[in-house]
């Protein structure tokens, strides 16, 4: 049930993750944070079973922590996506985990950079994406006005633009959202109706 | 000879090293679960049938101005049959800490008992309680580790920490959440309509108490799966305190159609 978009603008990522956690037809929580700031430069939306999503996310921050502990270096986005692909290639033959992540990050070499991740263990570098039952509805909307190299402005109204045509034609009402950008200053998160 | 290669297929090639028998798991030492059961998360075999003895519920607790308040039903359902109707669904970890159990009477008991050990063992190992937030991730990390082997429990971690008072919710499926106000269990939707619409920041003890009270009576009058007695708990700055057990289904009931019956007749001889 849960709703993660993304997209990639000129100098950025804004990622937006829906704020419920729900157990079977009860809200339990209407204000979880699921996009996680795994370092200062990247963040992770995450979707998927409750527990599994938790647990295998914060595996692989402290693991990323570690590295930057121990070698003084940060890695970069694509090296974290491929980090994280190769953990749920492994854990889908021994102990699948069912998350569903779409990593945002900004590195000096390649700029902002998205990539979808799924339990299966796809990795793929995409310009926008959602993962859910958001993507049956918000993918053609994104196709439709989705432009390369947009304003944090533009990919703000485009961002608004799915959440509305969500809350239009998806059954469940999902009232808030949690948007999170990262671009070369690092992840902050930002609000708007 | 020692052999150092013995989880290597030998062919039968190597007939003397035939009878060693390796452990199975020992191939899979790297992995934090066993694999075989984990499976049953993504197929649909997991043991749950067997395991739901004490399935209808109702379980609540909130956070308030004064503390927590934590309500709970005593009945025990095996499906159509009622196991029992006296249960403490409250379980006491230690002093400060108090769990509720929804879901399976046994798993609830048995690993909120072995979370009072971890807690008891952090105070000696570190000359301080533990704060509610690390007992709960003790609790939830443990089920964790057992997910999709059957285990089915909703609890419900509330307590008094050096940072105030704390509920969070935990359940099999490895969730964890901190919040305000929970409820747990077949009833809490019923329970939630009345606490939700009842609830405010500030509030005296007593009426906290009476609001869970109230919530878990109307829980039980409209849940088949729950009642019996409600207990009702409050957590101060000093540690839990038990403060009611009473028949819900009788004492209860007579009682507030009885309020409610003289509130009415109040209100037609204002009128």
């Amino acid at each position: 049930m849960d709703s993660v978009i993304a997209l990639v603008g000129k100098d950025f990522v804004l990622s937006a993750a829906d704020t419920a956690n729900a157990r079977s037809v009860i809200v339990m929580k209407d204000d979880v944070d699921k996009i996680l700031e795994l370092d200062s430069h990247k963040t992770l939306a995450m979707g998927g079973e409750p527990g599994d999503f938790v647990q295998f996310t914060e595996y692989i921050q402290k693991n990323l922590h570690l590295y930057e502990f121990q070698t003084g270096l940060q890695l970069s986005t694509h090296a974290v996506a491929n980090f994280i692909r190769g953990e749920l290639a492994r854990l889908i033959r021994e102990a699948p985990v069912l998350t569903n992540l779409l990593l945002g990050g900004y590195d000096s070499v390649s700029g902002p950079s998205l990539y979808y991740i799924d339990y299966l263990g796809t990795l793929e570098k995409l310009d926008y994406t959602a993962q859910g039952y958001a993507s049956f509805f918000i993918l053609g909307t994104l196709d439709r006005y989705y432009q390369k190299d947009i304003t944090l402005d533009e990919g703000i109204e485009l961002m608004k633009r799915c959440i509305h045509q969500l809350s239009k034609r998806f059954v469940i009402n999902q009232k808030n959202f949690i948007f999170k950008v990262v671009d070369k200053d690092g992840v902050r998160q930002i609000n708007f109706e | 000879m020692i052999k150092l290669d013995v989880f290597q297929p030998t062919f039968g090639l190597d007939k003397e090293e035939e009878n060693v028998v390796v452990p199975k798991e020992e191939l899979y030492c790297s992995t934090p679960l066993a694999p075989s059961l984990r499976w049953n998360v993504l197929s649909n075999n997991a043991p749950k049938d067997l395991t739901k003895f004490h399935h209808g519920t109702t379980t609540l607790s909130f956070v308030f101005s004064e503390g927590i308040v934590a309500a709970v039903d005593s009945r025990a359902s095996m499906g159509q049959y009622i196991g029992s109707g006296s249960v403490k669904k409250v379980i006491e970890i230690n002093k400060y800490l108090l769990g509720t159990m929804a879901g399976g009477a046994a798993d609830c008991t048995f690993w909120e008992r072995y979370l009072g050990m971890r807690c008891r063992l952090f105070e000696l190992k570190n000359k301080e309680r533990i704060s509610v937030a690390a007992a709960s991730k003790i609790l939830c990390n443990t089920v964790y580790q057992y997910k999709g082997m059957g285990l089915s429990m909703g609890t419900m971690i509330m307590g008094w920490d050096k940072k105030g008072p704390h509920i969070y919710y935990v359940d099999s499926e490895g969730t964890r959440l901190k919040g305000q106000k929970f409820s747990v269990g077949s009833g809490s939707t019923h329970a939630l309509g009345v606490l939700d619409q009842g609830y405010q920041w500030n509030m005296s003890v007593e009426e906290a108490c009476e609001l869970g009270r109230r919530s878990i009576y109307h829980a039980t009058h409209r849940d088949a799966f729950s009642g019996g007695y409600i207990n009702v708990y409050y957590i101060g700055p000093d540690g839990w305190k038990f403060i009611s057990h009473e028949d819900s289904g009788f004492d209860k009931h007579y009682q507030y159609a009885t309020e409610k019956a003289t509130q009415q007749q109040q209100q037609m001889s204002i009128s």
